[in-house]
């Protein structure tokens, strides 16, 4: 908490994980281990050192990072952490505030949308379906031809289903989708 | 005769159609009885917990309701991402009453946690106990494997209880029984690109080129998985890793549950061996 009594990013960080920031000692064994770290602006260390700084700027920087989309969730991270600190769990809170505050860098956009299309996918059918998944993204992110040439062979090994797996509950899962975006507003 | 649940997840009817199929057929050959939860629905994966924590639990939470409903005390859930999120979810409601709570409003299911989630490694290590061990009785004379657990098999000490994160062994014994040799390498733990196939398909290429190369520098005939998003990876994207300059690999890539129908002198075919985009037929040679 501030002198002024507003949370912090990092009061705000422990109330989405239970992670308390302060405890990351900066050793960087995350950031050493982690496969995505090539692929982004700043490592999982670098991420706990911005959120622990927690000025305006710092939380500017960490909310249009590319690293939040770049993380593959692969949880190396949290396994190697001496402290036992949980760093996947807070890119997985700071993303859900960038996607909130419509802060995701336009390169990254392929990668919410996939997720988007994934989401919708199964909020409309409770399954996921390579057709409709697949269709759905290239029609929102643009990226139309990649792969093109794998359909007619997942085909032919059977791996391409074309009839959309639906359960009998999907009204069910529409319902809860409903109810966790509601949670999202309180 | 052992009933054990089951959660294919959504892969498993698709681009994972030959770990659905290997799996059932090695059940039925150690007397194990898979049930199917019936109406389960997707675990929500990485895009769930990418944008929505609550929908990040409430989706596995769902699931194991709906088991706990239909009577199934143990449910395996062979893809890597579905068991990590559906165990993950067991951990998470038994440290807090308040998410229990949460989640009973959400999905107006009451879930009491009595189910046991169980990876494939489980599964492999419980089908030679329930009797498969004396029905191999065609082993793979030696082919030599490399055992690749990649994340989610080996993450989370309270998720994968018992196993070593950074040196797993839970495979070996399975494979050792199936006559398999086990290589030592360096990559068992290290990430495919997991769920960024589509969206962000130069990291795979990257991550799975490196995961191949030192499988194959290791001597390995093989390497086996027991995830479908790494199989994908690893399999269907090998050629596009080849095209891009890297390699060339000729790597057959395995399931668990495949090696172990092959030692159990199934037909490849009845375990999808001829669905895989890199030849693996040639593997099933070698089972004596």
């Amino acid at each position: 908490m501030t002198k002024t009594g507003k949370p912090t990013l990092a009061d705000e960080i422990r109330e989405a994980t239970g992670v308390d920031v302060a405890e990351c000692y900066q050793c960087g064994k995350c950031s050493a281990g982690c496969p995505m770290a090539r692929y982004m602006d700043m490592g999982p260390s670098q991420i706990m050192r911005l959120v622990q700084i927690g000025t305006d700027e710092a939380r500017r920087r960490l909310l249009a990072s590319t690293a939040l989309w770049s993380c593959v969730g692969c949880l190396t991270c949290t396994q190697r952490c001496p402290k036992d600190l949980d760093p996947a769990a807070v890119i997985d809170a700071l993303r859900e505030m960038a996607n909130r505050e419509g802060t995701v860098p336009h390169d990254q956009k392929r990668i919410l949308k996939f997720h988007e299309a994934f989401l919708k996918n199964v909020e409309y059918a409770g399954r996921m379906s390579e057709v409709p998944l697949t269709g759905l993204y290239k029609m929102t992110s643009g990226d139309l031809f990649s792969d093109v040439l794998l359909a007619p062979v997942m085909l032919a090994k059977g791996k391409l289903p074309l009839v959309p797996r639906v359960i009998r509950g999907r009204k069910e899962i529409r319902r809860i989708f409903k109810a966790c975006l509601r949670k999202e507003d309180e | 005769m052992t009933t054990i649940g089951y959660y294919p997840g959504c892969s498993l009817h698709g681009t994972g159609r030959e770990l659905d199929m290997s799996i059932r057929a090695v059940a039925e050959v150690a007397g194990v009885i898979l049930t199917e939860i019936d109406d389960w629905n997707c675990c929500g994966a990485s895009a769930a917990h990418s944008l929505n924590h609550n929908l990040a639990v409430a989706l596995p939470y769902r699931n194991l309701a709906l088991a706990e409903e239909q009577g199934l005390t143990e449910v395996l859930a062979p893809c890597a991402a579905c068991f990590s999120r559906l165990k993950g979810t067991t951990v998470r409601l038994r440290r807090s009453d308040a998410l229990l709570e949460t989640m009973r409003g959400i999905t107006e299911h009451d879930y009491h946690g009595t189910v046991r989630i169980l990876s494939m490694i489980d599964f492999g290590s419980r089908l030679l106990d329930e009797g498969l061990a004396e029905k191999l009785t065609a082993p793979l004379d030696g082919l030599k494997v490399a055992p690749y657990y990649g994340c989610l098999l080996a993450r989370g000490e309270e998720i994968v209880e018992g196993y070593d994160a950074e040196q797993p062994t839970g495979m070996d014994a399975a494979l050792e029984a199936a006559g398999c040799e086990i290589v030592p390498w360096n990559f068992a733990v290290e990430c495919c690109g997991g769920g960024f196939s589509m969206s962000l398909t130069e990291a795979v290429v990257d991550l799975s080129n490196a995961i191949l190369t030192d499988a194959e520098e290791a001597g390995a005939d093989a390497l086996v998985t027991s995830c479908p998003m790494c199989h994908s990876n690893l399999d269907m994207r090998q050629r596009t890793i080849n095209e891009a300059g890297l390699g060339p690999h000729n790597l057959p890539i395995l399931y668990l549950s495949e090696v172990l129908g092959l030692a159990a002198g199934l037909q490849p075919e009845r375990l999808g061996l001829d669905r895989h985009f890199v030849d693996a037929m040639r593997v099933a040679e070698r089972s004596a």
